[in-house]
């Protein structure tokens, strides 16, 4: 049934003035794995980073492997939504918020990974490079700066990307809103009016930004492979890293996507517009992903293989059939082995099916992160150096913790910012479906010529 | 600031009304940039919306990389010679690796940019106030004069409910 423009702006305002239990109690639960996180850290900060199990020379573990894990996640939203707002794809219009929010949410929380990993976080801004007293200065060959670069470009520009066509919408609360609300959202929504010279500027910024975020997000998963592919370390020291790390992050991006907005839908109550059609045509993008991924493991397996270098052999065969083998396999079946079914069968592509196949893969993506950091860094290249690494609490604390802050994050997002955006769903009622059209003749005799296929409804 | 308007439920009634008023401003003496136009969402292929269309903001992000891309590598290379650090003999200011950081600034620059660029363009941030109206949530577009002069209001009207409008009222900025 097409709904109206009165009924969209009804429908997506609802979830910020009424939540139900069910929101409530998420909200609760999220907070819960926060607070364990920040008296984790407490205790960490008192204590000393010793309560990590962190050792001699496996330096990096969860904590890496949480940060590249939630900088994949990123890519779910502004890279999606920036490719499906370039092609004009009009399914994307329930989708895109929820994936740009998702990269923000996601960029902060792995950026905050690496402070807590510095022991000393109060010390944090030497990164930054300034003239200062000590004379020092960070070094640009270093992939670590490349990453400070990489990440604050990718946050500024993931940000602008979500907060542009959300200041519309924060018109809408305004309009919609009274007493402190309506103070607030005023000030979000910048004195936005609807002129048509600003919705002309809001879409060449949109753009713009779609253009300029694609090689951005490609850019920063790149640099942070190079973390790994730039050291002489036994199965990083590879070229297939950068493209290897860049199809994992949208795999584990897209999965995350789904994932969230199969839980929105039931949360905000928005069946009528996150339908199985968008959970359909991310499940296929996501089948994509997977056999890409599988592709990418089996060369990078294959090349150490056929290579038969000793101390990336002994790496491998840890992976395969020892120490590691049952977080290996369960990461082929995570990754490969559940979702190539569910998402090649049309009938299992359902949103059930989608959900449960993204589940799987979000946690085989974030086993596989462990298994490049962890197996590397336990056999160099000397085997006298070897060593092991368990966990402990804290760092188990810590990864549970980032979970519950970024479903803490957007569930309070979902509060205070409509996670579909008003303005182009309506767009989406226009007679032409939302596609551009060019005017022929002269203003007083609008000859309409569209450009695109018209919607079926229309074409009827 | 006032304003009187109609509300249209469709975006050719709109243009209908917009041209109206535009043939009429000289004769009811009034500026044609007191027209103002207010939707919930962007309509395309309109003259009325169309007469804004304008290149710069890409121009603008080309310079805001340009900036971007003079920045990084002068961050680079100038702090590199000021801090040399020991480099076995090998290049102090290595073309390489402060490309990556070059391309993150100029990509930096074009989004900063552009953001500038659209506040600027847009008019925002506008405190002082706006006219809008409840109806333009529920899909219709306000097409009015802003400050019109007293006299000439019966013939707005006129004009605003002859081309079209399913309501004509009369609003102050909130």
């Amino acid at each position: 049934m097409q709904r109206t423009a009165e009924q969209i702006e009804h429908d997506l305002l609802r979830p910020l003035f009424h939540s139900s239990g069910k929101y409530w109690i998420a909200v609760a639960l999220a907070g819960s794995l926060l607070l364990a996180g920040v008296a984790a850290f407490g205790y960490q900060l008192y204590t000393g980073i010793g309560v990590w199990g962190i050792n001699s020379p496996v330096f990096w573990a969860f904590d890496i492997t949480n940060f590249v894990f939630w900088i994949g996640i990123s890519h779910a939203g502004t890279l999606i939504s920036a490719i499906l707002r370039l092609t004009n794809a009009t399914w994307r219009r329930p989708v895109t918020r929820c994936a740009e929010a998702i990269t923000v949410f996601s960029i902060l929380i792995g950026g905050i990974i690496p402070l807590c990993h510095i022991g000393r976080p109060w010390l944090a801004f030497w990164m930054i490079p300034y003239p200062s007293e000590r004379h020092i200065w960070p070094s640009f060959r270093s992939p670590l700066a490349w990453d400070f670069f990489a990440i604050s470009t990718y946050l500024t520009g993931s940000t602008t990307f979500l907060y542009l066509p959300t200041i519309p919408d924060f018109a809408a609360v305004r309009d919609a809103a009274t007493g402190l609300r309506k103070k607030i959202y005023r000030v979000l929504a910048l004195g936005w009016q609807g002129t048509p010279r600003q919705w002309q500027r809001l879409e060449i910024a949109m753009h713009i930004m779609a253009v300029v975020i694609i090689p951005v997000a490609v850019s920063v998963h790149t640099i942070v492979s190079w973390d790994f592919s730039m050291t002489l370390v036994p199965m990083w020291h590879s070229s297939i890293f950068g493209p290897y790390f860049v199809a994992g992050a949208i795999f584990s991006g897209i999965a995350a996507l789904i994932l969230t907005m199969a839980l929105l839908r039931k949360l905000l109550q928005l069946e009528e517009y996150l339908r199985p059609i968008h959970f359909e045509n991310l499940g296929k993008l996501l089948l994509t992903m997977s056999l890409l991924w599988f592709y990418f493991t089996f060369a990078e397996r294959l090349t150490a293989w056929y290579g038969n270098s000793p101390p990336e052999m002994a790496v491998f065969w840890e992976s395969i059939r020892k120490q590691f083998a049952p977080l290996f396999w369960t990461m082929v079946f995570c990754n490969f082995i559940i979702p190539v079914p569910i998402l090649a069968i049309k009938r299992l592509r359902t949103i059930t099916g989608t959900a449960i196949a993204s589940f799987t893969v979000v946690v085989g993506m974030w086993l596989e992160r462990f298994l490049i950091v962890v197996p590397s860094l336990e056999h160099k290249f000397l085997p006298y150096s070897w060593g092991t690494y368990r966990p402990t609490w804290v760092e188990d604390t810590l990864m549970a913790s980032s979970f519950g802050f970024m479903a803490l994050l957007y569930l309070l997002f979902s509060k205070f910012v409509p996670m579909i955006s008003i303005w182009e769903m309506k767009v989406g009622l226009q007679p032409h479906g939302g596609f551009p059209v060019v005017v022929t003749g002269d203003s007083k005799h609008h000859g309409l010529v569209l450009e695109g296929p018209l919607p079926r409804d229309v074409a009827e | 600031m006032k304003a009187l308007y109609g509300l249209y439920a469709d975006p050719e009634a709109a243009q209908r009304a917009v041209d109206s008023l535009r043939a009429a401003s000289s004769e009811l003496k009034f500026d044609a940039r007191q027209i103002l136009i207010v939707s919930g969402e962007p309509h395309e292929g309109y003259e009325f919306t169309d007469s804004h269309t304008t290149a710069s903001p890409y121009r603008w992000a080309v310079l805001g990389a340009v900036v971007g891309g003079t920045v990084g590598y002068l961050l680079t290379t100038l702090s590199q010679k000021s801090y040399p650090l020991p480099t076995g003999g090998m290049s102090l200011t290595p073309a390489w690796t402060n490309g990556i950081i070059v391309y993150e600034m100029i990509m930096l620059g074009a989004i900063l940019t552009t953001l500038v660029v659209l506040l600027i363009g847009a008019g925002l941030p506008n405190f002082k106030g706006v006219i809008t109206d409840p109806e333009i949530g529920t899909g219709k577009i306000l097409v009015g004069v802003v400050d019109p002069p007293e006299n000439s209001q019966p013939e707005l009207e006129r004009r605003l409910r002859q081309a079209g409008a399913s309501q004509v009222k009369q609003s102050s900025a909130s």
